[in-house]
């Protein structure tokens, strides 16, 4: 969570404890909820008719602190206990460790109002299960320092995963990574062939990390692009979910998904083969026909700054860094009714920061 | 013009690879001629480099199962291409339990070396990796620019000390100041020094021995009858000396440098499986 936001959002609600993160520049969400029976007491205090459960945010860094060797607190803490006082405007972390020691830690905390991005799962039109290993493993081939990368789906079914180069930058000084995976790789695979999204690698990596210690499979939901994507952990005591902006693609709001400017991948998969010999040989037939104007395999462009314009001025967040402009196509919005078709594809309100519901 | 090349061996794949790594510690961009026989990775003295320049000369047989290079013509079977070898590096990073890595000279966009990698998987099918690395094609008229450069009249010539510990000292150096001074003598003596307003630090070193050049042509090289004791000195960029030595990620075969009075210093270090030169130009 900490590789997403500054701030630590704790929800306590009847289905167990949420700690959610939002970073600055609202393109990505996280969240993780701990099952009641996660805990070895768990109490989330009563709501009244017109109240709400408690909910509080407190900075990342402080908590994080607390937390901060974690082979030794394994070694000499035997439990830890989480409390929250309102009336005290203190979050409470008491540490009751080996030898009689308690440490207690009093966390200033700041009232909230709810966290929540609006996604929906089963709204996606393609679903990837793999184990986390799969995946860290693919990740390993891209530089640390890679911005964005893309995951796509070639008419054969193969995924490849292949570094984002902004427009900007000149194609032609750039280096381009891509590679495949194959579907018996996955657990289960859902996909429409010739789909792709564009997201950022850092926040995913946080989760990937998470998930190969905790072994756990990762799933991938997602959709068009500019539709964000939701990677999910699933666990019988804990919920994750990992929200992230999509670079947003102009030419499929016109042309269907399989014909969206896919062009020259899915030559080069379509004669894909087991190993690499045959690969070479059908990299070179494909080569003497590079048609058209130079161009990046997956032609993405920016949303225009004229649809966004109105987006920033409500939404009055500066883009942060990483993401950077043009995931402005976000999914946080202010005082806006997700009825509104004309904005739908420019941007998706997902959560609203009005007060009351 | 084409080019294809393949790695299967991984100790090769792990010589090549800590080759290209030392290679991009020392330039940001480079040339890399292929011949028949022979890759060169080609740094001339241009005022970005400080004025350094690096010569690394390597044998193809001894990295790669399969060789194959179609230079401009017939006349000039040889290919130059401008390259970031950073990225070469980053490429093959990641390849080092690799069933195979293929190298290919293509131009899908622009011209690049693709560079696909396949690794071992748990699935049926192998993990491919590519990178297509962007490079420039340097035209043939333009080919005179990158010659060997030759060696210089040099005053005195030396073997290096132990690499590690030349590097070490180097790095210490290097947090105090911008600019060492390496003299050395032929009478296997060589001392590092760098001096400051507050300090002045030297490094001693005795005994590395004077490696015998025969003169080509008879004539007399200025070491010739020079006196044994005297010492020839260059003040250098410490910064360019300590990459070169924290290149080295194995002992060389062989390694010496040549000193020119006040002018530059050229280090030859020699592999088992290739040659590097670099030369240091001294500060005025």
């Amino acid at each position: 969570l900490s590789r997403i936001g500054d701030e630590l959002y704790l929800e306590p609600t009847e289905s167990g404890l949420s700690l959610r993160a939002v970073n600055s520049s609202r393109s990505a969400f996280a969240s993780f909820l701990f099952a009641p029976l996660f805990f070895q007491l768990y109490e989330p205090g009563s709501a009244g008719p017109d109240t709400e459960l408690f909910r509080c945010k407190v900075h990342m860094k402080s908590f994080l602190g607390i937390f901060r060797s974690l082979p030794s607190l394994e070694k000499s803490v035997g439990k830890c206990l989480i409390l929250l006082k309102p009336r005290a405007s203190r979050l409470v972390l008491q540490l009751h460790c080996k030898y009689g020691v308690t440490k207690t830690h009093n966390l200033a905390f700041q009232e909230c109002e709810r966290l929540q991005a609006v996604f929906d799962t089963q709204r996606c039109t393609s679903r990837l299960c793999a184990p986390a290993r799969l995946l860290a493993d693919a990740v390993v081939h891209f530089p640390p320092t890679l911005a964005e990368v893309t995951l796509g789906i070639g008419p054969s079914g193969k995924i490849s995963l292949r570094n984002y180069v902004e427009d900007e930058a000149e194609p032609s000084k750039t280096m381009v990574t891509e590679l495949w995976l194959a579907e018996d790789e996955f657990q289960s695979v859902a996909v429409a062939p010739g789909s792709h999204i564009t997201f950022c690698l850092k926040e995913f990596r946080g989760l990937l990390s998470f998930a190969e210690a905790s072994n756990l499979p990762l799933t991938i939901h997602f959709d068009e692009p500019g539709r964000p994507v939701i990677f999910t952990l699933d666990d019988t005591v804990l919920e994750v979910h990992l929200v992230l902006a999509t670079l947003s693609d102009l030419e499929s709001n016109s042309q269907s998904p399989s014909t969206n400017g896919v062009s020259h991948l899915p030559a080069l998969s379509d004669e894909f083969a087991d190993d690499l010999e045959s690969y070479m040989a059908a990299m070179e037939t494909n080569e003497g026909g590079s048609e058209g104007p130079p161009s990046p395999t997956f032609p993405l462009r920016t949303p225009q700054p004229a649809e966004s314009e109105p987006e920033e001025e409500e939404e009055g967040a500066v883009p942060g860094t990483p993401p950077h402009k043009k995931f402005r196509s976000l999914f946080f919005g202010s005082v806006m009714t997700p009825g509104r078709p004309g904005l739908a594809t420019t941007q998706e309100v997902l959560a609203e920061d009005s007060d009351g519901e | 013009m084409r080019f294809r090349a393949k790695i299967v061996d991984l100790a090769c794949l792990n010589h090549f690879s800590r080759i290209i790594n030392t290679i991009a510690k020392l330039a940001k961009t480079c040339i890399l001629r292929l011949t028949v026989c022979k890759l060169y990775f080609i740094l001339s003295d241009k005022v970005a480099n400080g004025g350094a320049s690096m010569w690394c000369e390597l044998s193809q047989g001894n990295f790669f199962d399969e060789f194959q290079m179609d230079g401009v013509a017939a006349e000039h079977n040889e290919i130059y291409l401008e390259l970031v070898p950073e990225n070469l590096s980053r490429a093959l990073k990641t390849a080092q339990s690799a069933k195979a890595v293929k190298i290919k000279l293509s131009n899908k966009h622009c011209p690049c070396l693709r560079v696909a990698v396949e690794l071992p998987s748990l699935s049926s099918s192998s993990r491919i990796v590519t990178h297509d690395i962007p490079v420039g094609v340097i035209p043939r008229r333009m080919w005179n620019d990158f010659r060997e450069p030759s060696v210089p009249d040099f005053d005195v010539s030396i073997y290096l000390p132990v690499l590690k510990t030349m590097k070490s000292v180097v790095e210490k150096m290097k947090n105090l100041s911008n600019f060492i001074v390496i003299e050395a003598n032929l009478n296997g003596e060589m001392n590092l020094k760098i001096e400051t307003d507050l300090v002045s630090v030297t490094t001693h070193f005795k005994d590395l021995g004077n490696p015998p050049w025969a003169s080509e042509d008879g004539c007399q090289s200025s070491a010739r009858g020079r006196d044994l004791e005297s010492m020839a000195e260059a003040c250098i960029d410490i910064k360019k000396l300590q990459q070169l030595l924290a290149g080295q990620q194995v002992n060389p075969t062989k390694a010496l440098c040549n000193i020119v009075h006040k002018r530059i210093v050229h280090f030859i270090l020699l592999h088992e499986e290739g040659s590097l030169q670099y030369f240091i130009p001294a500060i005025a």
